[in-house]
């Protein structure tokens, strides 16, 4: 008896302690967690920033000055000391999400959140990610100066991580219950990877390609133009490109394989892009350039971005980071500043591969069978067997889709051939503009970046604004991938890139301002082929007019076109639905609802119910519209809201204006009372379930945590207006990530703000603290200090000092 | 409160706090375990007298954690665990947590004793 009960008593205590220190499911080890020594309640805390801290390897003591936002202000001696700093600080700040996401740019989220994300994983290694980070290593190892500072960064980064116990690892170690590795400079070109992913990753060849079998030439071009009828491209119409020498790569005679493609690897967000605009000196109220800047993301806490000033005897700078990169990536020093939108070119094209067997280890290639190579990708998987994934590469690079993934044809395939596997230093290119003096310093930080390709927004205290359009860029001749090409014919090969020199840009023009926000970059003049890819063609057009409508802008000015909600793609359509649509079918709610709106003013405001009205029904109109293009056969997209509202207003009894769905031969003005009535039936449902539908409570914007955004560590309904299209692009989860305004006075004055916090810990009151600023269009002050003696805004300072025993 | 009982309380609280300060949070278990064995108790207080212990032990120290900080992220987890937000229930949850893995570890002790003959 006495040992049965030992043994019950054995067990159940056993029992207990697996259960409470295990990870089940998404339940956190709930005794570790929950233990108010060394768990998640030690996290509840502000941090520590005072004192002394001793850094292996410095060669001087590194003042850090935090002012009240929590933004760190790095003083050292040399740069070396000031990246292993900027890496320390980081770390202190943001380590999880430095490690997180750079795991998720290696296809590496498995190991931390089990098999749910072995797809996710898959699909990382089959776009040759990490195959990407090391190319970029090699070149990277060209600069061996930038390399050391990569490692001086690293040697910071880990500093922080081995101070780190039990007790002081971030929340979110504790939650999913693992622990931080050391830092890499393979993870520094990993993130580099993730930028490049999210903002030159995407394209729709293979659509594309379905498209024009399904639909032929002509109906593709008049759905997919490479020119809109409407064009304000980034760089001026009038610019002169006669100095440009090199001619556009000839079309090849040739035959494209016309395949059927039933599925393709997930886009990055299609909002992804930015507004970016300078005014000169004699366009500017105080006489000085003003600068602005706002980068619009997907609406993550912790932010993409950390602000910080790095400075060292011989330089100064300050502005948004990237945690994980070197340097400040969207800024200012004393000198100049500058800032980056998207320039959204198609850098990624895709091959048909034909293997000469299944062992698929020759395919065709100039009338050759040549060699594959096999990059064997293990997927670690967290309390699963490991998978293991063989990707067939070629000269073009990963063969992506194949019999193992997405496709069944053992002899055949898709490769990707992407500039992000060239592999380029492209850390360099920010040390330099971090430092950089004047418009020359500038123009030779860009020369060597490769992507991804950005439109570089400038200024200086010098007086001159500019903006080259910097990337690596294929020099294809036209209509080159477009769709998916043949990958054993050398023509359909990249055949060489545009020369630098060659980017389109332009400095001091004389309409006084430059400006960018994703649209066409240049006209039909420009000499190098260039496609509509999936430009931008509102935000410009607005931006461009306000600058054209007067003669001087102040900071205020600037203020208040980021926060423009003007939204002129419903200018441009409603009043057309109003004068076609045949109201009499209307039900009187209906034609209530429709008064509503007919007194919108157009604009984006949060208290506005015309927004909603316009959304709803513009959500079910587009729909309507290409339900051609709703198959489950194959991948399609459907065309841009551009070029859906052009159909709409010059092609109104397009066959594509039928709903197949109905015996009835629909036209556009069909289509407007139709989807009126849905979105008026939509919109009851709503107010029924959430109350009044003003644009505020309608769009409901957000800011969600990292890690599949965790309501617990997320802000909801964030009072913002906007919405994609406007120039304050804020729609449900996604907006302007960082804002930045810049005056060129001596030394510059800058404001800025994004939606976020310094802090990574939610238990931070830094952690989410700037959001209800952000979300009301204010901004911060950004304290650039010109020296390292603290001033009464500086709440605390740390001291890094080099150990003595180096 | 029997004086047994009083001894046992204050013993597991000792042992808790000392061993938690290089253990980790299974330190309360091992606490529960040794005072149980050294300490003997009868019936449910076998189980009752570590696990309040554990529980005043826990609770009195997440609240002194978070406390100091407004409970900005107790209230977080408070969300995260279906606690609606309250930080007071997240830190009762706490204590009842400790305490569940003090007492059981205690009938373990408790049935390791009387195989030793105390």
């Amino acid at each position: 008896m006495k040992y049965i009960k030992l043994i019950t008593t054995l067990v159940l205590t056993l029992v207990v302690f697996y259960c409470l220190n295990t990870k089940l499911g998404s339940i956190p080890p709930i005794g570790k967690f929950l233990d108010p020594v060394s768990g998640v309640w030690q996290n509840d805390t502000n941090e520590v920033i005072d004192g002394n801290v001793t850094i292996k390897g410095l060669s001087a003591p590194v003042t850090i000055h935090y002012d009240e936002h929590l933004i760190p202000h790095v003083f050292a001696q040399n740069d070396a000391d000031l990246y292993k700093a900027q890496g320390y600080i980081t770390a202190k700040h943001r380590l999880w999400q430095m490690e997180f996401q750079t795991h998720a740019a290696a296809g590496r989220l498995s190991e931390i959140v089990g098999e749910n994300a072995i797809d996710y994983d898959r699909r990382e290694r089959r776009r040759g990610m990490a195959y990407g980070a090391e190319k970029a290593l090699e070149k990277m190892k060209d600069d061996p100066e930038a390399i050391a500072f990569l490692e001086a960064y690293r040697d910071g980064v880990n500093a922080y991580i081995e101070s780190l116990d039990t007790k002081s690892i971030p929340v979110e170690y504790k939650l999913l219950d693992y622990k931080p590795e050391p830092w890499t400079i393979k993870k520094t070109a990993l993130l580099l990877m993730y930028m490049t992913k999210m903002l030159a990753g995407g394209d729709d060849d293979l659509e594309y390609t379905n498209i024009l079998r399904k639909f032929g030439q002509e109906r593709f071009d008049l759905l997919f133009p490479e020119f809109f009828d409407v064009n304000d491209p980034v760089i001026p119409k009038e610019t002169d490109w006669s100095f440009i020498d090199t001619e556009k790569t000839k079309t090849p005679r040739s035959e494209l394989p016309l395949d059927t493609i039933r599925e393709t690897i997930e886009k990055p967000h299609p909002d992804n892009g930015s507004n970016n605009w300078a005014v000169s000196g004699a366009k500017s109220a105080t006489g000085n350039p003003i600068l602005a800047n706002d980068p619009h993301l997907s609406l993550n806490i912790p932010s993409i971005w950390f602000v910080m000033q790095l400075s060292t005897p011989n330089h100064k700078t300050m502005g948004a980071t990237l945690p994980g990169a070197l340097g400040v990536i969207s800024g200012f020093n004393e000198h100049i500043a500058w800032g980056e939108t998207n320039a959204t070119r198609d850098v990624l094209d895709w091959y048909k591969i034909e293997f000469k067997d299944e062992t698929r280890t020759q395919y065709k290639h100039d009338k050759q069978w040549k060699n594959t190579s096999v990059r064997v990708e293990s997927i670690k998987v967290r309390g699963a067997q490991t998978v293991i994934d063989s990707v067939i590469y070629t000269h073009h690079g990963p063969v992506t889709y194949d019999h193992n993934f997405k496709s069944d044809n053992e002899r055949a395939g898709y490769a990707m051939k992407w500039v992000g596997h060239i592999g380029g230093n492209n850390q360099r290119p920010f040390l330099a503009l971090n430092k950089a003096k004047n418009y020359d310093d500038y123009v030779d930080a860009l020369k060597t970046y490769t992507a991804p390709a950005q439109n570089f927004v400038f200024a200086s205290t010098e007086g001159d604004i500019a903006l080259w359009i910097q990337g690596l860029f294929p020099n294809k001749w036209e209509g080159q991938g477009k769709f998916l090409m043949d990958g054993s014919n050398p023509d359909h090969d990249w055949q060489s890139f545009i020369p630098q020199a060659f980017n389109a840009h332009v400095k001091n023009p004389e309409r006084g301002f430059v400006s960018s926000a994703n649209q066409h970059p240049v006209d039909e003049s420009y000499p190098f082929y260039v496609f509509n890819d999936g430009y931008e063609t509102y935000r410009n057009r607005v931006i461009n007019s306000f600058f054209s409508s007067k003669k001087q802008f102040s900071v205020d000015d600037f203020k208040a076109l980021h926060n423009n909600n003007y939204n002129l793609k419903a200018a441009e359509l409603l009043p057309h639905m109003y004068a076609h649509m045949e109201d009499s079918g209307l039900t009187p709610d209906e034609k209530k609802l429709l008064d509503q709106l007919k007194g919108w003013d157009f604009y984006n405001d949060i208290d506005k119910v015309g927004p909603s009205i316009w959304r709803a029904w513009w959500y079910a109109l587009y729909p309507m519209i290409w339900d051609e293009f709703d198959s489950e056969d194959e991948a399609l997209t459907s065309p841009f809201t551009y070029q859906a509202i052009y159909l709409l207003k010059n092609h109104p009894e397009d066959p594509f204006m039928d709903i197949l769905d109905t015996p009835e031969k629909e036209t556009a003005n069909d289509l407007f009372l139709k989807s009126f009535k849905e979105a008026a039936s939509y919109l009851t449902e709503w107010k029924a379930k959430h109350g009044d539908y003003n644009w505020g409570d309608f769009k409901g914007t957000y800011v969600g945590h990292l890690l599949q955004g965790l309501p617990a560590f997320s802000r909801f309904d964030l009072p913002i207006g906007g919405d994609a299209n406007i120039v304050n692009a804020t729609s449900k989860n996604h907006g302007p990530s960082w804002r930045m305004i810049v005056e060129m006075s001596s030394p510059p004055k800058a404001l800025g703000i994004y939606p976020g916090g310094q802090s990574g810990n939610p238990g931070s009151t830094y952690y989410d603290n700037f959001i209800d600023d952000w979300a009301a269009g204010k901004y911060h002050e950004l304290n650039f200090m010109q020296n390292d003696t603290a001033t009464s805004d500086i709440i605390s300072t740390q001291t890094l000092t080099p150990s003595t025993n180096d | 409160m029997t004086k047994p009982n009083i001894i046992n309380f204050v013993v597991t609280i000792i042992l808790a706090l000392i061993l938690s300060q290089f253990l980790p949070w299974w330190s309360v278990m091992v606490a529960g375990f040794v005072s149980a064995l050294f300490f003997s108790l009868k019936k449910s207080a076998v189980f009752f007298v570590p696990f309040f212990a554990i529980l005043l032990f826990w609770v009195v120290y997440a609240f002194m954690v978070s406390s100091g900080n407004d409970f900005t992220l107790a209230k977080k987890i408070s969300v995260l665990l279906y606690l609606g937000g309250n930080p007071y229930l997240l830190i009762l949850v706490t204590g009842v947590v400790g305490g569940l893995a003090a007492g059981v570890s205690a009938l373990l002790g408790k049935q390791l004793s009387i195989l030793g003959g105390r």
